[in-house]
């Protein structure tokens, strides 16, 4: 008896489930457009699409922001219609998609260097070999000889460095990785560059929140964090010297002209890290938004190329007052004329 | 309908129930097993017994992550231990009568915090104390994050589950087992000598249930344990647990052999976790054999000499 009443309840209950599925498809909702990847750029991101639905009611476009590595990964099993990395695709993985897959910069981040000295109060200067060497384990003293020389006028304490990095798999690493791997030879053999490294000295602290947390408490320890995470929470940050040999503060103008200096190539599949310019600062990088040349549906791919063209022109002004640097005007221009491959 | 068909489609019901947790956990190694094969088949055995843990050139070796949960799992287990089952004596056996529901609701608490705000409270307030002791013991650098803060936090999250358990284990002791005590004069230290005795099996029972947690807890651990594959005895050193990893990497894993390497470890804490109950079972059938002998047994022999 009991038993009957139970399977009645059920069938009922998948009746109910059956009836809601077949109701939501219908002519008149929103065209719904979903992405998935990095974390860096979710807040612009959702910035973004939400300006764009009150502008075009018709489209709706949802991200998650699960991780540049499971972006790539689900814009290749085509789970989602569009990616999202801060590190371009490497060669297996571009081969590894079922098509042809377009990086399009949006915005661009840096990273920067924060530390705890007892008794420092100016912004300390850091050349790429020094951070490299510290990284690397060995620099150990905050008045070793390659850091005075390069802080004249710092009185610098004879304590130990305590290295904190990121534990936590993340662009912010593989930027950091990627300039120290540029300028330093030792540091390129020895660790290399990928969002999670094996660090040959340090301890590891998870998000941007957890490093400066760590930095902040430890006397004598520097890590690194995003730019944004810095100015939002009014940290001071050490500059560090450029390709042309300036000591540059990281702010949304240098981050620019670091994309400025840099050659672009035909597919943006570039690292601006240690770029030209005298302005530029050197620990910076785009983010991607990541979409298939031949996109399966061909109206959503109308859709995301719509909303590309404003997030490059009118979306750009959102960047600054969201702590992201926005691209450069030439860069601008060579993403809209590639726009026009997707078909 | 009869009542022995309705006996019988109840019987069958909750068989269907126990059935589903058998293929659920069936499920979980094939699936592990089946998603990690790449990695297996890449590093074997060498897996479990290799140090290096090198994304960028492909290279993977579990054994500090190994080596991590273990240690700050049993650290954990030798803090908490005694405190839980102090409190589960004090508040089933000592406690006046009006403060054993609050004490109880107290530590049952503990539980309920996320284990993110106990990370939280691990960094803003744990983490600077163990720095201070060790700046005071002449560790260099002091960092304060490391093994014995994740083995502190570890022991206070574990005391509800033991204490609670291990509470009422205490509590289902018959009342004539404390009464035959003190009818041979037996002094209330004895008595309570001879309940614990009494519920042994379930306390052990309790102290592996807590110690299964502190193996698979993550996000408290990753906080203040230092992220850092390395092995070593010292409690100041920062180190890394099998969980932390998966937490840590896994959102940022794209290149396949990293993905398996990384739900290989998953395997491993499952192999794990799967041995310590097993053990924990061959604890409690060996004890439950020799409880009455061995435990009561002097007891009654102090008592009467």
């Amino acid at each position: 008896m009991k038993l009957k009443t139970f399977a009645v309840l059920l069938s009922i209950a998948l009746a109910a489930c059956q009836s809601n599925e077949s109701k939501t498809p219908t002519a008149a909702a929103p065209m719904t457009i979903n992405g998935a990847g990095a974390t860096f750029p979710y807040p612009i991101y959702s910035k973004w699409f939400d300006e764009y639905q009150k502008a075009h009611p018709d489209v709706r476009i949802n991200y998650q922001s699960i991780g540049s590595g499971g972006g790539i990964k689900q814009l290749t099993a085509q789970t989602v219609f569009f990616g999202a990395s801060d590190g371009p695709m490497t060669d297996a993985q571009l081969k590894a998609a079922p098509g042809a897959v377009l990086h399009f910069p949006t915005v661009l981040g840096g990273v920067v260097p924060v530390y705890n000295v007892t008794g420092v109060t100016q912004p300390l200067r850091f050349t790429g070999a020094v951070l490299a060497d510290i990284y690397l384990g060995k620099i150990t003293k905050w008045n070793d000889a390659a850091i005075v020389a390069v802080n004249p006028g710092v009185k610098l304490p004879a304590d130990d460095i305590a290295v904190v990095h990121r534990s936590d798999g993340s662009g912010t690493t593989y930027i950091f990785c990627d300039f120290l791997s540029k300028v330093s030879a030792d540091y390129k053999s020895k660790v290399g560059v990928a969002t999670s490294v094996n660090w040959p000295a340090g301890v590891g602290a998870k998000g941007n929140e957890g490093v400066s947390g760590l930095v902040r408490q430890t006397p004598g320890a520097i890590g690194y964090v995003e730019l944004i995470y810095a100015l939002q929470n009014k940290m001071t940050y050490g500059s560090v010297q450029n390709k042309a040999g300036q000591f540059v503060t990281a702010s949304l103008d240098s981050v620019t002209a670091a994309a400025t200096g840099a050659a672009i190539p035909d597919d943006f599949r570039v690292s601006i890290t240690n770029a030209d310019g005298a302005a530029a600062y050197p620990i910076a990088s785009f983010t991607w938004l990541l979409l298939y040349e031949h996109p399966k549906d061909a109206a959503r791919g109308k859709a995301m190329v719509d909303f590309l063209k404003w997030a490059l022109t009118d979306g750009q002004k959102f960047a600054p007052l969201l702590g992201y640097a926005p691209l450069p005007q030439p860069v601008v221009a060579k993403e809209m004329q590639a726009l026009g491959k997707i078909q | 309908m009869t009542r022995s068909s309705d006996d019988r489609s109840f019987r069958i019901g909750t068989g269907a129930f126990a059935a589903l947790v058998l293929l659920i956990v069936a499920g979980i190694a094939f699936e592990l097993t089946r998603q990690s094969t790449l990695s297996i088949t890449k590093f074997g055995l060498k897996f479990w017994t290799t140090k290096v843990w090198d994304p960028v050139s492909g290279d993977f070796g579990a054994l500090p992550f190994i080596w991590g949960t273990l240690y700050s799992s049993i650290l954990a287990l030798l803090v908490a231990t005694p405190i839980a089952l102090g409190i589960a004596i004090f508040i089933s056996e000592l406690s006046p009568r009006m403060l054993r529901q609050p004490l109880a609701y107290l530590t049952e608490l503990l539980a309920a915090i996320p284990s993110i705000v106990y990370g939280l409270w691990g960094i803003f307030v744990l983490v600077p104390i163990v720095r201070k002791v060790e700046i005071a013991m002449g560790a260099k650098p002091a960092l304060g994050v490391g093994m014995l803060a994740a083995a502190l936090i570890l022991a206070v999250m574990v005391i509800p589950f033991t204490s609670s358990v291990a509470r009422e284990i205490l509590k289902n002791v018959p009342t004539t087992q404390r009464e035959a005590a003190y009818a041979l004069g037996a002094t209330r230290w004895e008595a309570i000598k001879v309940a614990i005795g009494f519920g042994r099996t379930g306390i052990i029972g309790a102290v592996m249930l807590g110690f299964g947690r502190a193996l698979g807890e993550t996000m408290a651990v990753t906080m203040v344990i230092g992220n850092s594959p390395q092995i070593s005895a010292s409690l100041f050193k920062p180190q890394y647990t099998m969980a932390a990893v998966i937490a840590n990497e896994f959102t940022e894993a794209a290149d396949e052999l990293y993905l398996h390497a990384l739900i290989e470890i998953g395997l491993l804490l499952f192999i794990i976790t799967v041995g310590v109950n097993l053990l924990s079972r061959l604890l409690i059938w060996s004890t439950k054999r020799r409880a009455v002998t061995t435990v009561i047994a002097p007891v009654v022999a102090e008592v009467a000499a």
